[in-house]
C-alpha cells in the first residue's frame, strides 16, 4: 500500500472514538476499508472484528494476525449538581496529562474540559502535585445536574479529542497504540492471499486485560499468531547510558520477552532472519517492559507460539502520540515477510 | 541417587522461554521407558507411558525452567543491564556468575551507592562481561542468561543451583522406569515457563485433557534461623501440599498421596505454603476442572543459586509416587 494511502487510513482511524468495551465505532471505521478484500467478516461475542482471508491453498496453516482497537480513555461514574461529570479511567492514564484537556464526551462527540482550578486560585505546593483522577471533573457546560446526565448519561466514554495531523516528518494523532497496528493488519489484508488462511482480527479490550485476544485465540485455533501493535518509544535525550524501550525511526520492535509472553524462539529467530536478509530495519524491546495481546493468544488451549511485532510511537497512553511512516512501512514489509516464509515444517521441527 | 543424572539436570541451560537444551537432555533419558514423547507448541515435553486401560489418566508434571536474566541494555563500556527472567532477587545476584546460551560467562555485580543501607534495585545492578565497549560485548539485548554454580553432595544433602524444579525432573525419570507396570495412562510433563506464570502447564493440562494431575515441586522451609514459621523440614519426608496462594489441593489426591506414603512406609509432612505456588495450580483450572495436587520437596534457599535438599526426601518421593500409581 501507498504511503499516502497508509497515512490516510492512521489518521482517520487515530480520530475514532473507542475506549475498551465500547469499540462500536473503529468496527464502524472499518468495515469499508476491510470490504473486498476479506472474504468473510464477522464480529463475537465480545465485539471482536473477525475477518478470513482465503489463502491460494499451499499450506493448511490456521495463522492469526491481530491488532486491538480499543483505546485507554475515561468513562462517566458520576455527576455533580452543578452539571459537571465525574470519570475514571479506562485503561492506563497518566492522571498528570489530564488536567485543562479538551475532551470528546459520548458517540456524539460533545466537546468538554477537563476542568481545573484557575492559577490564581492555586498555591505553589498545590501546582507541584498531581490531581488524581478522582478529583477532577469534565465541564460541557450543562447548566446542571439534570441537564448533565440527559446529555452524558452514567457509563458514557470520555477521549482525547486530537485530531491527527503530520508534524514534521512524522505523524501526531491520539491512539496510535493501536491504530498503528490496525492500519498495519489492514495492509496485510490489502495484499495478495498468503500461502495460507489468514485470520486476521481487530480485538477489543486489550487494554483492560487482553480480553477480546483471549476468545478470539480460544475460537480461531491458530497454529501460530503475530500481534501486530504501537509500543512505547522512550528515546529522548536521556543523562544516563540506560535502556531504551524502543527508538522511533529504528523499524518494527520485536517483543523477545514482556510482562504477559516470551516470544517462541524459533518465530523469533524467523522474523529477524527475514528483516536481515531483506535490508529492514529492526530492533528488540527492552526486555521485561508492558504486555499485549500475546500473552492471551499463546496461552489458548494447547498452546500458540506467537510475537509482537509493534510500531514505535512516542508518548502512547497521552493525548498526543507520534510515530514515524517510515516505521509503519517498514512494520508491515517485515510482518508480510514473516507470514509469506512460514512453513508448517517450521512448526514441526520447533 | 544417580548424581550423574542430577548433575547433568542441574547444570543444563534452560531459563523460561529457553528451554531446548534441557528439554533434549530429557528426552534422551526418558525415551527408552516411554511409548510416546512429543514436543508441543510452547515447548513442554510430553512423555507418555500407556497403561493397561483399566487405569485413570493421570498427568504428573516438573517443570524445566529455571529462573535467570535478560540483557535489557548494553552500555558504551560494554556493561550489561538485564531485567529478570521469574522471580530473580538482587540480592542473590550479586557476586553471582551467570551463563549465556552461547557459553558466555558474565558477573553480576552493584554500583557504588552513597546509601548503602537499604536493598538495591536490579536496576542498580550490571553484568561484566569482560567486554571493552558496547561493539566487543559477546551478546546483545534480548540474550538469556541462567546463573552458574555446581551440584555437592554433603552427608545426605544435596545443594545446587536450580534443584528448583530439576529435582522434580529427576524424580519424574526415575519414577518413569518404576511405573512400567502401573495400569494408570502416565503422562509425565515436563513443563516450560512455570517460573514466570506457570504458561507451559496450563496449555499441556488443555492437550492432555487428563483425570487428575500432580506436580513435582519444591517447597519451602521453616528449619533454619529465624525463619518463618512453617511445619516442614528438610529430611522429614516429601511434603504433600494442602494448600498454597494459588491452590487448594483436591482432598482426593491429597488422600491419595497420604495412603501411598502408608503404604510404602516412608515418612511425609502435610504442607501449607504462604509464598509462591506451583504448576498444580494451573493445572486445577484448565477445561472444566481437573482435581489436582503437589508433592513437593522440602528445599532451603528457593531461587538462590544454592538451593539446598536433602537426597532421602528425594528417594522417599520415588517410592511415595511409585506406591501412588501402582
Amino acid at each position: 500500500m501507498k504511503r499516502e494511502k497508509l497515512i490516510e487510513i492512521l489518521q482517520s482511524l487515530s480520530d475514532v472514538m473507542s475506549t475498551s468495551g465500547d469499540e462500536s465505532l473503529m468496527r464502524q471505521a472499518l468495515r469499508p476499508l476491510l470490504a473486498g478484500h476479506v472474504d468473510e467478516m464477522r464480529v463475537d461475542s465480545l465485539g471482536n472484528l473477525i475477518t478470513l482471508k482465503k489463502g491460494t491453498g499451499e499450506s493448511q496453516l490456521r495463522v492469526l494476525v491481530t491488532a486491538h482497537i480499543d483505546e485507554v480513555g475515561m468513562i462517566i461514574v458520576d455527576h455533580t449538581t452543578d452539571g459537571a461529570l465525574k470519570v475514571r479511567a479506562v485503561g492506563g492514564i497518566d492522571d498528570r496529562l489530564l488536567p485543562g484537556l479538551n475532551v470528546c464526551v459520548g458517540k456524539e462527540q460533545l466537546p468538554g474540559v477537563m476542568g481545573v482550578k484557575a492559577i490564581h486560585h492555586s498555591t505553589a505546593p498545590e501546582r507541584l502535585r498531581a490531581i488524581p483522577i478522582k478529583d477532577l471533573s469534565v465541564d460541557i457546560g450543562a447548566k446542571d445536574k439534570k441537564e448533565a446526565q440527559h446529555l452524558a448519561p452514567l457509563g458514557t466514554r470520555v477521549t482525547f479529542s486530537t485530531r491527527a495531523h503530520p508534524l514534521g516528518e512524522l505523524l501526531a494523532g491520539k491512539a496510535f497504540d493501536d491504530r498503528a497496528g490496525c492500519t498495519a493488519l489492514i495492509a496485510l489484508l490489502h495484499g495478495e492471499p498468503f500461502p495460507f488462511d489468514l485470520h486476521g482480527v481487530f480485538t477489543v479490550q486489550e487494554e483492560v486485560g487482553l480480553r477480546g485476544a483471549r476468545v478470539a485465540g480460544y475460537a480461531l485455533e491458530p497454529d501460530v499468531a503475530f500481534v501486530l501493535e504501537g509500543t512505547i518509544a522512550d528515546d529522548l535525550p536521556k543523562k544516563e547510558d540506560v535502556s531504551l524501550t524502543s527508538e522511533i525511526g529504528k523499524g518494527p520492535v520485536l517483543t523477545v520477552m514482556d510482562h504477559s509472553y516470551i516470544s517462541a524462539p524459533w518465530l523469533l529467530r524467523h522474523t529477524v532472519k527475514l528483516a536481515e536478509e531483506l535490508g529492514i530495519p529492526y530492533q528488540f524491546k527492552q526486555p521485561g517492559i508492558g504486555g499485549t495481546d500475546a500473552g492471551a493468544i499463546h496461552l489458548t488451549r494447547g498452546g500458540v507460539p506467537s510475537l509482537t511485532l509493534a510500531v514505535p510511537c512516542r508518548y502512547i497512553h497521552g493525548p498526543i502520540s507520534l510515530l514515524k511512516p517510515e516505521d509503519l512501512e517498514a512494520t508491515i514489509d517485515l510482518t508480510a515477510a514473516a507470514l509469506r516464509n512460514l512453513t508448517a515444517e517450521q512448526l514441526a521441527t520447533n | 541417587m544417580n548424581l550423574e543424572l542430577l548433575t547433568k539436570l542441574t547444570q543444563a541451560f534452560g531459563p523460561s522461554g529457553y528451554e531446548d537444551e534441557i528439554r533434549a537432555l530429557i528426552q534422551e533419558h526418558a525415551a527408552p521407558w516411554a511409548d510416546e514423547l512429543r514436543t508441543d507448541p510452547l515447548g513442554n515435553l510430553i512423555v507418555h507411558h500407556r497403561g493397561n486401560g483399566q487405569g485413570e489418566k493421570i498427568v504428573l508434571a516438573a517443570h524445566m525452567d529455571e529462573i535467570g536474566v535478560m540483557v535489557s541494555h548494553v552500555d558504551k563500556e560494554g556493561y550489561l543491564r538485564f531485567t529478570r527472567i521469574g522471580g530473580v532477587y538482587p540480592l542473590h545476584c550479586i557476586g553471582s556468575r551467570v551463563r549465556f546460551a552461547n557459553g558466555t560467562q558474565g558477573v553480576i555485580y552493584l554500583e557504588h551507592r552513597e546509601d548503602a543501607s537499604t536493598s538495591p534495585k536490579l536496576t542498580q545492578l550490571y553484568i561484566d562481561v569482560g567486554a571493552a565497549s558496547k561493539d566487543d560485548a559477546p551478546v546483545s539485548v534480548g540474550a538469556p542468561a541462567a546463573f552458574v554454580r555446581p551440584l555437592v553432595q554433603q552427608g545426605t544433602r544435596l545443594i545446587s543451583k536450580t534443584l528448583d524444579d530439576r529435582i522434580g525432573c529427576y524424580i519424574l525419570l526415575e519414577l518413569l522406569q518404576q511405573v512400567q507396570d502401573s495400569p494408570h495412562d502416565l503422562y509425565l510433563l515436563f513443563s516450560t515457563q512455570e517460573e514466570v506464570g506457570l504458561r507451559g502447564a496450563r496449555t499441556a493440562a488443555f492437550s492432555i485433557n487428563p483425570d487428575l494431575a500432580i506436580a513435582v515441586d519444591v517447597t519451602g522451609t521453616g528449619d533454619t534461623p529465624k525463619a518463618l514459621p512453617m511445619a516442614v523440614a528438610l529430611g522429614d519426608g516429601p511434603a504433600i501440599k494442602v494448600q498454597d496462594p494459588g491452590m487448594i489441593a483436591h482432598p482426593k489426591v491429597r488422600q491419595l498421596l497420604v495412603e501411598a506414603a502408608r503404604k510404602a512406609e516412608v515418612p511425609y509432612q502435610l504442607e501449607v505454603l504462604r509464598g509462591g505456588t506451583t504448576d498444580a495450580a494451573a493445572m486445577q483450572l484448565t477445561r472444566a476442572g481437573i482435581p489436582s495436587g503437589t508433592l513437593s520437596i522440602p528445599c532451603r534457599y528457593v531461587h538462590s543459586p544454592s538451593e539446598m535438599v536433602d537426597s532421602q526426601d528425594v528417594e522417599n518421593a520415588i517410592k511415595l509416587l511409585t506406591a501412588a500409581l501402582a
